[in-house]
């Protein structure tokens, strides 16, 4: 079972690296979006796909992500790769404190306090109009590679992205694969159970939430950079809603699937868009219900079992 | 004080509607355990087809109860085909489902009816009426009437008839409903026509108001949200009240808390489902829930 999943890391990661001699700027500047959205996916299964708490808000965090690093750019000047270590820990401390009260709301009332949370978000940040430059948003520069390393501004974001988003992918396998994924998992399956078994679920629930939304609010930070703009009207409801429609096509409770969904959600809209403005989200929605339909553990989870059902006795994995 | 008044009357008004919508969400609720993220949209669908009946020439009223059966049949059909397959899903799939359900209807809308915003008539004269000092839009105490004569309908209609109480049976114990002969699966079914139709009546009365477009929903079923949650969603008459003092809240915070004014408004709403989530998680009409370990 391990030689496949290796052998896949190596294949996409020599790829990944690849790309930059292969590709355009402009479809690189793609890519790297893909491994920003990767990153929040990660994070919102996490919290969804593991640890069985709905959020229908990770845009709200998101956002969160974007502007500090807007603003610590903008007004302070501060250097972009200390911005994005200021939007993890905000949004970590802001995720820890959102998941107290959240704590005391089972499934269908956080997927509503998150869902209100997520259409409150855009209102709330062009209230604030001092800090973040109201509905006009705020404009960046795209950064240049720094010691002078001779790449093109979207090439040396893609490397860097691709850098933290391996780092942090590493970080979450680490964390879900251990002692304490297994208690966040079976705080999904049976929370009672779990207690009894001495895991502090209070705790690891908002932790959990922690986490996962420092890892949305990390993504949100890359995105501003490599953007290089922020604006209220991009975290609208929507996008939480694309985050969601991510892990779900991607495979719930699955770190792989994180990838597989940020490629679905980048490209997918943009050539259902040749077909009419409404057409990416007749799909998005369409795909959502095949996929709880016919595939639940996403590309990901039915990749997972078709290697399964093909690898030779004694080789197969438990599922 | 007239303008106190007023704020209240209108506050009731649009309240009304927040009530309505959140009236549909409960009973969807109560009687599948489902909170249909996607019943605003439902509604704005509905409005869509009004006005394409109106378009097409019908009068108002013909228009309004011809959208009501259709609405009707839609709320059926989608239970049938696309909820119905979930229903025993974890609670996770359900509501991927119905915000997949959202996303579809809200595209498709776009999709037929373009995101250019339309007009909407009202069925109520425009001379505002006057008592008084104080003046209300005609249109304001008109949604507030069709709102309490929808609440009545549905009252008598689950107090009085057999439907009515073989669809309570239904949502209180399946088990025992069915090995009474009701055919369980057609009641919930009935219950989603139900509640796209009152879901279209409020549509239709928020219409004018904020003008027919895909996204006219969004706001209105947050606050349909705050409404169902501070009333219980255990509780039907609950949400219509929820729905009025929502209404009225937002509407006197909004004149009278200048920091929040307009620009605020959903965070109010926010903060209100939040507030009544944390300390009193069943509502003020609600049953506290209770689960057997």
């Amino acid at each position: 079972m391990r030689r496949a999943p290796l052998l896949g890391i190596v294949i996409a990661l020599a790829a990944a690296l690849a790309l930059p001699l292969l590709v355009s700027n402009f479809r690189l500047f793609q890519f790297t979006q893909v491994g920003i959205y990767a990153i929040a996916l990660l994070g919102l299964n996490m919290l969804t796909g593991y640890n069985g708490q709905i959020s229908l808000g990770h845009g709200a965090f998101y956002a969160v992500g974007a502007y500090t690093t807007a603003i610590m750019i903008d007004r302070w000047e501060v250097p972009y790769p200390l911005t994005i270590v200021a939007a993890g820990v905000l949004c970590l401390v802001a995720g820890f404190l959102f998941g107290i009260p959240a704590l005391r709301l089972e499934g269908l009332y956080l997927a509503l306090a998150t869902f209100a949370l997520a259409l409150a978000v855009p209102q709330i940040l062009k209230y604030f109009e001092h800090w973040t430059g109201g509905s006009q948003g705020i404009v960046l520069s795209k950064p240049n590679p720094p010691w002078g390393l001779k790449l093109s501004p979207d090439q040396w974001l893609y490397f860097f992205t691709l850098a933290i988003l391996v780092g942090l992918f590493v970080l979450a396998h680490n964390l879900l694969a251990g002692r304490t994924g297994r208690a966040i998992v079976a705080i999904r399956d049976n929370p009672i159970a779990a207690e009894a078994m001495g895991i502090n679920t209070a705790l690891y629930k908002s932790l959990t939430f922690g986490v996962s939304a420092a890892y949305t609010g990390v993504a949100g930070a890359l995105s501003a950079i490599a953007i290089a703009f922020v604006a209220p009207d991009s975290f609208n409801i929507f996008l939480s809603i694309t985050f969601l429609v991510g892990v779900v096509v991607g495979g719930l409770a699955s770190v792989a699937g994180a990838v597989f969904g940020a490629l679905f959600i980048q490209f997918v809209p943009n050539w259902a868009q040749e077909i009419s403005k409404a057409a990416p989200w007749a799909i998005y929605g369409v795909m959502l219900i095949l996929f709880m339909y016919g595939m639940p553990r996403g590309i990901a989870g039915t990749l997972r079992l078709g290697w399964a059902r093909l690898a030779p006795r004694g080789t197969r994995v438990e599922r | 004080m007239d303008i106190l008044v007023q704020q209240i009357i209108s506050g009731l008004a649009t309240g009304g509607i927040y009530g309505s919508v959140a009236l549909a969400l409960v009973m969807i609720y109560q009687a599948t355990d489902v909170v249909n993220y996607a019943q605003g949209e439902m509604a704005m669908f509905s409005t869509y087809l009004a006005w394409t009946l109106m378009n097409a020439g019908l009068p108002y009223w013909v228009a309004f109860f011809g959208t009501l059966v259709l609405s009707f049949i839609g709320g059926v059909l989608i239970e049938r085909i696309v909820i119905r397959p979930v229903e025993r899903a974890p609670i996770l799939t359900i509501v991927i489902v119905c915000i997949g359900l959202l996303v579809i209807l809200n595209s498709v809308a776009g999709w037929i009816y373009s995101y250019i915003q339309k007009p909407f008539p009202s069925p109520f004269p425009e001379r505002p009426i006057t008592l008084g000092n104080v003046v209300f839009g005609a249109h304001d105490v008109g949604a507030i009437l069709v709102t309490l004569i929808v609440l009545a309908f549905l009252y008598a209609f689950f107090r009085f008839t057999t439907l009515g109480l073989a669809m309570r049976a239904a949502a209180q114990n399946p088990a025992s409903s069915r090995l009474c002969g009701i055919r369980v699966g057609w009641m919930l079914a009935i219950g989603w026509g139900l509640a796209a139709m009152v879901g279209a009546v409020a549509g239709m009365m928020v219409a004018p108001i904020v003008f027919l477009d895909p996204n006219m929903m969004a706001g209105i079923l947050i606050y349909a949200f705050a409404s169902a949650t501070l009333g219980g969603f255990t509780s039907p008459g609950g949400a219509v009240i929820g729905g009025l003092i929502v209404g009225v809240i937002e509407n006197i915070v909004g004149t009278y808390v200048h920091f929040i004014g307009t620009e605020l408004k959903l965070t109010v709403a926010l903060a209100l489902i939040l507030v009544v989530l944390v300390f009193k998680p069943s509502g003020l009409f609600g049953r506290a829930a209770v689960h057997r370990v």
